[in-house]
């Protein structure tokens, strides 16, 4: 019977890297997950959406175990991630923020020169060549689509640069640090249309790579770039599927008010 | 009126008035020590004065007041120096008795090493019972002459004189170390070696005192002969003299040349005659040193006690409780922290160090007795709670976004608040460290239990081995106001000092702090760009 239960709360997904299962989550007293059971494909990009509030923060930030900094926290349930649970006692968890790397909401680059901010991780693994450096550093600029604009000025504080330019110096730090899963939490909250499409189309280049989980708010987002797509309401998973399917064929009434734009 | 309080515009009105108040006092109290600071070393005219008894009176005018309870009646108070012959330097002449006065342009000042300036005119250089007439000129010749004689004097007193004291005493020392062994027969060859050499020492040493003697009875024989106002005749020694002058007949520009002259003699000379005179150089020295060792104690002290209490000690009643108690701190009086520093760094440490490492100068302290690190320790100890707030505000600042970044990247937490956190919290912890060198450098009462003299014989930084001598005693510029303002022989003389002194204490102050606002801008440039 339970194992039926389970079944169809679950959807079947190929090579599943994350295993969330009735995942809870309690800040203090105040429940702000409610019983999350979802699976993430390797080398797909899976987003999260839904309204303010309902917990896709407090989600991601589970799953490399950020929320342990937070006084109060207690968490139910367990997460698998390659088939180890990170909350197992043993569990090295700074091992385990390198595996799992995040880019948060607001741009946070280090009040450091652009080549410090990026080689941040490496020199935190103990990498501490300069041209093993001075590598990763192009490579992870590359990636982000930002080296042709700050080539020439890696030396210069990362705060000099725009909003756009600063969150994308932060993927770069995070895939600096050749993590397995990125965790998103709206990186194109605060940036224009050029700024948002640059991210997009290095997002979808990343999944070849790397698995990435993103939390958006931007509806066109979710659907261009995400092969999954949960959407969250109230702290409880709602509906999980194929983002085509959760787009065009909702299976939930309040899925369909969501994206539809009726909710609220 | 109720539309006008709400229009909020009596608050700025009070607020902005308030400002302007305090301003205005900070403002005055400046202007103050600067009028009366920077004037003394200003070559003032030299004023003569006739007065109805016949007497005349030679000086400089220091004041004019009215006499109180008589109406429109005014006195002077005249500068008229020559000490060893009226027995005070100042005088007050009713107005109403000045028959006639003038500023004659041949009346001098003779500056002298001893007994303050004296006042009159030169008659002559002294030959046998004969005086040869001189003029200023070749009194300056006169002058430079015994000024070489007066450098190589001191230089053989302090010196070569002071070196082989200090020789002597260390041969000394180790002599009753020696005492303390076994009589064995290496130890005895031992002995003998020291005795050889203290025995030499000695030999020097009294040629070295006859050399002295030879130099003064050479230098005490050319005296010149001054004339002073009631026309009498006064003789002294040329190597008395440090300059001769006359004010009255300087141009603007040559009582410029003067003024700065004094005044870098003022900051870099040695105090003479109970610290009125001479120079304050030992005072600031004493005072930056006792400030950087403050601060170099202090920073990791209150830096590690703030991270300590911020970033790993939980929010519990213990740390708020030890949070408060370190607030408090602050207002402690500082003389108790002084009381402290003589109980526990002098009497129990210093004391400890006497008897495990320099047995042999017991009963006479080392470490035991006041002293300047004791002293730095102790001001550490009292402005500990002002760093130690500034570098928790300083770690608060740090945005937890930026923390969550570094943990993020799989960074410990000892790596974030190494890397992250306290780089950035640096110009908070710098902040902390220039408000306690600005505490610090104007404390007074617990140094005065701890190790500052009226006058110390070395500066604690030298060129003897070690170098640094922490064991020493110091001057202290804040003590220096309270010596020669209120603890001096001849306190009238010595006033102008108290704000000259001051306004140096104050140059200090800023100089230091400046100098760390500097350091911290450096240092914030620096951590920007290195991996740190
Ligand atoms: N540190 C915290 N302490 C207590 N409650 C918290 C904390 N962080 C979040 N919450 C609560 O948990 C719930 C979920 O918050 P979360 O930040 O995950 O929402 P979200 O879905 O990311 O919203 P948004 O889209 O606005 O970012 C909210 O009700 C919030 O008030
Ligand atoms: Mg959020």
């Amino acid at each position: 019977m339970v194992q039926h239960n389970i079944d169809i709360k679950r959807l079947k997904i190929p090579e599943p890297i994350v295993v969330i299962t009735d995942l809870s989550l309690y800040y203090g007293k105040t429940l702000a997950l409610k019983e999350i059971t979802l699976d993430i494909s390797k080398k797909k990009v899976t987003s999260f959406i839904g309204p303010s509030g309902c917990g896709k923060s407090t989600l991601i930030r589970c799953l490399n175990r950020l929320n342990d900094l937070i006084e109060g926290v207690t968490i139910e349930g367990n997460i698998k991630i390659d088939g180890q649970d990170i909350y197992a006692p043993a569990i090295d968890v700074t091992a385990l923020r390198k595996k799992v790397g995040m880019v948060f909401q607001k741009p946070n680059p280090f009040p450091k020169t652009i080549y410090e901010n990026v080689v941040y991780g490496p020199r935190v693994q103990g990498i501490n060549k300069k041209s093993v450096l001075d590598e990763i550093c192009e490579k992870a600029l590359k990636k982000a689509a930002l080296w042709d604009e700050v080539k020439d000025r890696l030396r210069t504080s990362a705060l000099d640069l725009s909003g756009g330019q600063q969150q994308r110096i932060c993927i770069a730090r995070a895939i600096a640090t050749e993590p397995e899963i990125i965790l998103l939490d709206e990186p194109c909250s605060a940036l224009d249309p050029i700024a948002t499409a640059k991210i997009e189309d290095m997002l979808v280049d990343l999944k070849k790579d790397y698995t990435v989980i993103i939390v958006t708010h931007n509806m066109q987002q979710a659907a261009r770039i995400s092969d999954y797509t949960g959407f969250f309401m109230l702290g409880t998973l709602v509906e999980f599927n194929i983002t085509t399917e959760i787009f065009t064929n909702p299976r939930e009434k309040q899925t369909e008010d969501y994206i539809t734009g009726r909710f609220g | 009126m109720k539309k006008l309080l709400k229009s909020g515009n009596p608050y700025i009105w009070l607020t902005a008035g308030t400002l302007t108040v305090c301003l205005l006092m900070i403002g005055g109290l400046i202007v103050l020590i600067m009028i009366n600071g920077l004037g003394v070393f200003w070559p003032h005219r030299i004023a003569k004065m006739t007065l109805q008894d016949g007497a005349v009176v030679l000086g400089e005018i220091a004041k004019r007041e009215s006499i109180p309870h008589q109406k429109d009646s005014y006195r002077t108070k005249l500068k008229v120096g020559n000490r060893d012959v009226y027995g005070m330097d100042f005088r007050w002449v009713d107005n109403a008795n000045i028959v006639s006065c003038e500023y004659p342009t041949e009346s001098l000042v003779f500056e002298r090493r001893e007994w303050g300036n004296m006042y009159g005119f030169l008659k002559g250089l002294k030959q046998g019972d004969d005086i040869k007439p001189v003029d200023l000129k070749e009194m300056t010749v006169l002058l430079g002459t015994s000024r070489a004689l007066f450098k190589k004097i001191r230089r053989i007193e302090k010196k070569e004189i002071g070196n082989i004291n200090y020789d002597m005493e260390k041969y000394r020392l180790e002599l009753k170390r020696l005492t303390f062994e076994q009589p064995t027969e290496r130890i005895q060859k031992k002995t003998a070696a020291i005795r050889a050499h203290i025995d030499a020492l000695e030999r020097s040493y009294r040629e070295k005192e006859d050399m002295l003697t030879g130099l003064y009875t050479r230098a005490r024989e050319k005296e010149i002969v001054a004339l002073l106002a009631d026309g009498t005749e006064k003789a002294m020694p040329v190597l008395q003299i440090i300059r001769v002058y006359a004010p009255n007949k300087m141009g603007f520009f040559a009582k410029i040349g003067f003024y700065f002259e004094k005044l870098w003699e003022f900051v870099s000379g040695e105090p003479r005659e109970a610290n009125t005179e001479g120079g304050i150089f030992p005072a600031i020295f004493g005072t930056v040193m006792l400030v950087l060792i403050m601060s170099i104690a202090v920073v990791p002290l209150g830096v590690l006690t703030a991270v300590y209490l911020k970033e790993y000690a939980s929010d519990n009643i213990v740390a708020r409780f030890v949070r408060i108690s370190v607030s408090n701190l602050a207002g402690v009086p500082s003389i108790v922290f002084g009381v402290f520093g003589l109980g526990f760094f002098i009497y129990f440490i210093g004391g400890g160090i006497d008897k495990l490492f320099f047995p042999e100068s017991l009963p006479s302290p080392t470490f035991g007795t006041g002293g300047i690190l004791w002293a730095s320790l102790t001001l550490a100890l009292l402005t500990v709670p002002v760093v130690v707030v500034a570098t928790e505000e300083g770690l608060s600042s740090v945005p937890t976004s930026i923390r969550e970044g570094a943990y993020a990247l799989g960074a410990t937490k000892f790596e974030t608040l190494w890397k992250v956190v306290l780089p950035q919290a640096t110009p908070g912890m710098l902040t902390g460290m220039i408000l306690a060198m600005a505490r610090a450098a104007g404390e007074v009462a617990p140094l005065m239990i701890t190790g500052v003299v009226k006058l110390a014989p070395s500066l604690p930084l030298d060129s003897h081995f070690p170098f640094v001598h922490l064991e020493r005693k110091f001057m202290h510029l804040g003590f220096h106001i309270y010596d020669v303002g209120f603890q001096s022989p001849n306190v009238e003389a010595a006033i102008p000092m108290v704000y000259t002194t001051t306004l140096v204490l104050l140059f200090t102050v800023l100089i230091l702090n400046l100098t760390a606002i500097l350091v911290r801008n450096k240092l914030r440039k620096w951590y920007s760009t290195t991996s740190i």
